[in-house]
């Protein structure tokens, strides 16, 4: 019990498009994953592989089943308390970075140490030690218009960092990267497992990278299998 | 949460679109520019108004008669008391008794005594006047200047003698501007129905009014006054052995308005039992303060019409701020994963909606603070907005930020993170 960080059981998720038309995108997924585990999801797109993603995160909730995320019950938690999850307890790596276009990559890293309430001198010092860890120490002045695309993600790993989260959700983190620095990042993801033991779930179209996970989970329609059994449902 | 974080958050957004930002702050500038501008010519005005009326003297009270069931005291040129029955009118012993009363506090007592109004003749030119019977404290207290010869002495007055003081523009139109070759002339006026003589013993500076210097007369038909002893013009007047009115002047460190109620008080213990009349005081000092409370509601309700163009400026910002929102909705997103609660979103626009008005409040208060001087030097009176009105339309400028702010920072503020981060 006491190394499990997530315990979902038979989350669906509706989203309510209009009237009449209800869209249901998760069937009743149920997952455990333990505390250090690198695991990844693949599965086509539109499978709801984001959708499970946003309610991992406390992004979202789900319309039905139970979710516990490091002993906290989120169906039973208050809005501010998920804001205060995700600040702590969650790190989002995105495709497209999600960078805050206006402001530097050392500001960038703060962000999420401002919502936390550190104060500027801890956050400005952590925010480079951050930088320094993904090799960005030296553009810390830039904005996210003058990085590259492998640089972004390394800065947007720094900031998932930020406030020493549990777990690290990446959503196809290598997808608008080539192959060179989609290894960079990669790497830099068994790091954090390897040497902070944080909990990483990635989702990837890559099935060589998922290879490099502890453990594969295949979406499906909205339904979640493990490789065996997508093998055993699929022939073929 | 984080202010300083915000502020400067806000400032690059405004850097990175500077005209965008010029012209949503245009109508906050051009807001508190009238308002800033109208207070301060407001203020230049009120000066110059103060500042003419505290020349005819700060300190004087004039103690008037009135009829009981009258409003209006008979004062100056409107209220002259007509068929008053001689009994009523102030007496010269009252107006002792009311110096000795009061001692010190009063440096000089008035008497002025409406003798009518004619023209003065000399070799085919000729000069209007109005012949006013003065006692020897009336040109202290009304501050007249003499140019040349002498006041009225005590001698002057007890002997109702004819010696008179002419304005400096008498002295222009009779004796071609010497006013030295004209003491001592003889000086004739026709008045309606009898032609007098007297002797010109000094010569006074004219100043124009500040009430009366609004209408216009050829120089040539000006009126100008004529004064006589206060004796002579009773002589000349007929049998009354009084006055409707008089002036006194306070001493500099006097309470005017204070002495102004004890003196009428005073007075009016010799008209308690009179059933048609009773003394009114009014001092210049209250005069100045109810001119100054008009012209202070003018200018605040002048400013108040002005200040509906900041609603404009307002609805402006909020326009440009819910722009704004849709601009950056995957930056909401972003933010409301990695921490931020809906609180932290709504003052982080808020503070930049208040930072534009801000801003365009500064620049606002530099502009109205220059076509406020232009305006001020124009109406005579050099001013500079007061601290007050900064203060306050700096207050302002901030108040329409968060009214106006609110509703796209609240927009903001609400949007669901899921949505926002799928957001084109
Ligand atoms: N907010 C939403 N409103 C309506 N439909 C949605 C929403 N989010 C996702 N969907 C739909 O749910 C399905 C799964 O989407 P998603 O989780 O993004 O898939 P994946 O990440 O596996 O490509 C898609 O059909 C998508 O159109
Ligand atoms: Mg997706």
């Amino acid at each position: 019990m006491q190394n499990l960080i997530i315990q979902m059981s038979t989350i669906v998720k509706r989203f309510y498009i209009g009237e009449p038309n209800e869209l249901e995108v998760l069937h009743g997924i149920d997952l455990t994953v333990e505390k250090g585990e690198f695991l990844s999801i693949v599965g086509v797109s539109g499978s709801g592989k984001t959708t499970l993603m946003n309610i991992i995160g406390a992004l979202d909730r789900a319309t039905e089943g139970s979710y516990i995320l490091n002993n906290t019950v989120i169906e039973e938690a208050e809005d501010e308390e998920l804001s205060a999850i995700r600040n702590r307890q969650v790190g989002f790596v995105f495709q497209n970075f999600n960078l805050i276009p206006r402001t530097n990559a050392l500001k960038n890293v703060e962000l999420p140490m401002m919502y936390a309430g550190v104060n500027q001198r801890r956050r400005t010092e952590r925010a480079k030690e951050l930088l320094a860890m993904v090799g960005m120490e030296e553009r810390m002045n830039h904005r996210p218009n003058e990085l590259s695309g492998g640089e972004k993600q390394r800065v947007a790993i720094a900031r998932a960092m930020a406030n020493d989260p549990a777990i690290i959700l990446a959503d196809e983190p290598t997808g608008s990267l080539d192959s060179k620095t989609g290894r960079l990042v990669m790497d830099l993801f068994h790091q954090l497992n390897r040497e902070q033991g944080k909990t990483i779930i990635l989702i990837t179209h890559n099935s060589e990278l998922a290879g490099e996970t502890g453990r594969i989970l295949t979406m499906h329609d909205g339904l979640l299998f493990d490789e065996q059994e997508v093998t055993r449902h699929e022939p073929g | 949460m984080n202010l300083g974080e915000n502020i400067r958050l806000a400032w690059e957004g405004l850097k990175a679109n500077k005209m965008r930002a010029l012209l949503t702050m245009l109508g906050i500038i051009i807001g508190i520019s009238s308002v800033i501008g109208i207070l301060t010519v407001g203020s230049g005005l009120s000066g110059s108004v103060t500042g003419s009326l505290s020349s005819l003297g700060a300190g004087n009270i004039t103690i008037a008669l009135q009829e009981r069931e009258d409003e209006h005291p008979a004062m100056g040129p409107f209220g002259s008391l007509h068929n008053i029955d001689p009994t009523n009118l102030i007496t010269d012993e009252m107006i002792g008794a009311l110096s000795d009363r009061f001692g010190d506090a009063i440096v000089g007592v008035s008497l002025a005594e409406d003798a009518g109004s004619g023209q003065a003749k000399l070799e085919g030119r000729y000069a209007n006047v109005s012949l006013v019977g003065v006692n020897t404290g009336y040109l202290d207290v009304n501050t007249i200047k003499l140019v040349k010869g002498r006041g009225f002495f005590n001698r002057d007055i007890e002997g109702m003698r004819n010696g008179v003081l002419v304005s400096d523009k008498l002295v222009n139109n009779l004796f071609g501007g010497d006013a030295a070759s004209a003491l001592g002339q003889e000086l004739i006026v026709y008045l309606d129905d009898e032609i007098l003589a007297f002797n010109i013993i000094g010569v006074y500076e004219y100043e124009v009014s500040p009430v009366m210097g609004l209408t216009t007369s050829s120089e040539r038909d000006i009126y100008t006054s004529l004064y006589l002893p206060v004796t002579t013009a009773k002589k000349l007047g007929g049998a009354e052995s009084g006055y409707t009115s008089f002036t006194i002047t306070a001493a500099g460190s006097t309470d005017s308005i204070a002495l102004a109620t004890q003196a009428e008080d005073f007075m009016n213990r010799y008209y308690a039992n009179n059933p048609d009349y009773r003394v009114t005081a009014m001092s210049m000092e209250s005069l100045l303060e109810s001119v100054n409370a008009v012209m202070g509601a003018i200018s605040i309700a002048l400013s108040l019409i002005a200040g509906i163009s900041l609603v404009v400026g307002g609805i402006g910002v909020m326009n440009i701020m819910l722009v704004s929102v849709t601009e950056r909705t995957r930056e909401i997103g972003t933010r409301k994963a990695l921490g931020a609660t809906n609180s932290n979103i709504r003052g982080q626009f808020i503070v930049e909606s208040m930072i534009i008005c801000l801003i365009g409040g500064v620049i606002g208060i530099i502009f109205g603070a220059i076509l406020g001087y232009i305006g001020s030097l124009l109406v005579g009176m050099v001013a500079l907005p007061s601290l007050s009105s900064i203060a306050l339309s700096v207050g302002f400028s901030l108040a329409i930020g968060i009214f106006f702010g609110y509703y796209p920072a609240n927009k903001a503020a609400l949007l669901d993170p899921i949505e926002a981060l799928r957001y084109e």
